[in-house]
């Protein structure tokens, strides 16, 4: 999820705030074909991915590219705009009731030595690492990919060499939506949502992309690990409601001594 | 090869070309000289579809290239050294040469012209790995080049390849440039170094104030009186 924002963030310079809310229109995706057409969301993560890739794309294409020039104050109200219709749209459709997608993985836990390990959890975890690796290689080995970094390096030096950026842009949006898509449907099962979440999550995927710095993939998911293990030791040492403490503290520390995050860098 | 015709451009309400028309035959190298604020940046720019032409209009090889925007004009076969460089700093000098083939012959002889480039800036293959934005300004510009070189075009825009670099490296620049036309390579190059551009060129064109005031071979404007005063210093 801080993948796909820290993507957005480091091509465009867009921020993103409809990211949440995007991943919780992943997660309703992820409880419609689970409910409907019975298909386990670890199985339907691509679709939700496909899905919020063809959203990603048409709010990059119709909203975001006409004021592309304009000030950041612009962009990020535009994106809060976005945020609010998803939300609004997503309470009319499916209710405020949580909700929740039953997968017969979530149940099961492996007896590790004398820990236990939740195998939904583990699932997530390990197709997180390979979709961020599948994100590295194409950004790194493939033309696209690398007309993609090339525009986040230098906008006018892409369209110097006739690079179509918008039709770049369009792209990175849609994998990053696709990342919040597949990510929404990984963690429909462990996650109770509803549609008010979208907003939590952005605040968490922000803190996680300012933690790692704003436009680095390692940094986005070394960012993501610090955060969660924050939250999960706040969770266990303090009470479970002050979880959130521990990771806006990290949030707070990085900025003191690190402004550009961990694995930022300082843009002049 | 290339004809502007009447060309007015501009940024907001300032107007910083008026009624351009020049003209870049096969094979030439033509400098386009005059001091600095004069338009000949916002001629190439022009010319690169990377800013709105106001009037006039700009022909290769008798097509419109106005109003199609960057991407078709370097596809049509025009490569653009912009004004700065303009590299691809956080990637390596490799990536930033091979960014530069986005037309369909570039991609089809990638192999071939980024051996060509190595010939002709053995330093680029030295540092082939390193990142661009930590090479000198001089690599630097060669890159820019050997960036453009890649798409395969047909006629090279430069702006200003000498800013800012030392002299020594502006004649190995210069001695370079002359090798890319000698292989068949169009040339169209902005230059404030008014006495390098004048001996590599073969024709030139002196932009005032966004005007045309005076243009030739650029044997005959090395000896004219009124390019001597404003622009030698004799």
């Amino acid at each position: 999820m801080a993948v796909g924002l820290t993507l957005i963030f480091g091509v465009m310079r867009v921020v993103n705030f409809a990211h949440g809310d995007m991943m919780v229109w992943g997660m309703y995706l992820a409880f419609v074909l689970a409910t409907r057409a019975g298909l386990d969301p670890y199985l339907a993560f691509p679709v939700c991915a496909v899905a919020l890739f063809a959203l990603g794309v048409v709010v990059q294409r119709g909203l975001v590219d006409p004021i592309i020039e304009a000030p950041h104050e612009m962009q990020i109200l535009l994106m809060l705009g976005v945020a609010l219709v998803l939300e609004n749209t997503a309470l009319l459709i499916f209710g405020p009731e949580p909700a929740r997608v039953r997968s017969p993985l979530a149940r099961l836990a492996w007896e590790v030595g004398p820990l236990y390990v939740d195998v939904a959890r583990l699932v997530t975890f390990a197709v997180a690492v390979v979709l961020t690796l599948a994100l590295s290689l194409f950004l790194y080995r493939t033309d696209l990919g690398r007309l993609i970094r090339a525009s986040a390096d230098n906008h006018y030096g892409a369209l110097v060499i006739g690079a179509d950026v918008r039709r770049i842009y369009a792209t990175a949006f849609g994998i990053g939506a696709a990342c919040v898509g597949a990510a929404g449907a990984l963690v429909s099962p462990i996650l109770p949502f509803q549609p008010p979440t979208g907003l939590s999550l952005s605040v968490t995927s922000f803190n996680i992309v300012i933690i790692g710095g704003m436009g680095s993939l390692v940094g986005a998911f070394i960012g993501g690990l610090l955060v969660s293990v924050a939250e999960s030791l706040g969770a266990v040492f303090l009470r479970p409601s002050l979880k959130e403490l521990f990771s806006f503290s990290l949030l707070i520390v990085i900025l003191l001594f690190r402004p550009a995050g961990l694995f930022g860098k300082r843009t002049p | 090869m290339l004809r502007l015709e009447g060309v007015e451009a501009g940024y907001g309400d300032v107007v910083a070309v008026r009624s351009v028309s020049l003209e870049v035959r096969a094979g030439e190298i033509v400098a386009l000289i005059g001091s600095n604020g004069a338009g000949k940046t916002t001629t190439l720019r022009a010319i690169a579809g990377l800013l709105p032409l106001r009037r006039g209009s700009v022909e290769l090889e008798g097509r419109r290239l106005n109003g199609l925007g960057s991407a078709a004009v370097v596809r049509a076969g025009v490569a653009h050294v912009p004004e700065g460089r303009q590299l691809f700093p956080t990637m390596t000098v490799g990536e930033n040469l091979e960014l530069g083939a986005r037309t369909a012959e570039g991609r089809a002889y990638r192999p071939q012209t980024l051996a060509r480039v190595f010939d002709l800036f053995p330093r680029l293959a030295e540092r082939r790995a390193q990142l661009a934005g930590t090479l000198s300004g001089g690599e630097q510009q060669m890159v820019a080049i050997g960036r453009a070189l890649m798409a395969r075009p047909r006629l090279l825009m430069l702006d200003e390849p000498s800013l800012g670099l030392a002299p020594v490296v502006v004649g190995s620049i210069f001695a370079n440039l002359a090798a890319i036309n000698r292989d068949g390579l169009t040339i169209l190059l902005v230059e404030q170094n008014v006495l390098r551009a004048l001996k590599c060129s073969h024709r030139a064109y002196v932009l005032e104030n966004g005007t045309i005031t005076l243009s030739g071979a650029s044997a005959t404007l090395l000896a004219d009186e009124r390019i001597k005063r404003a622009y030698l210093g004799r």
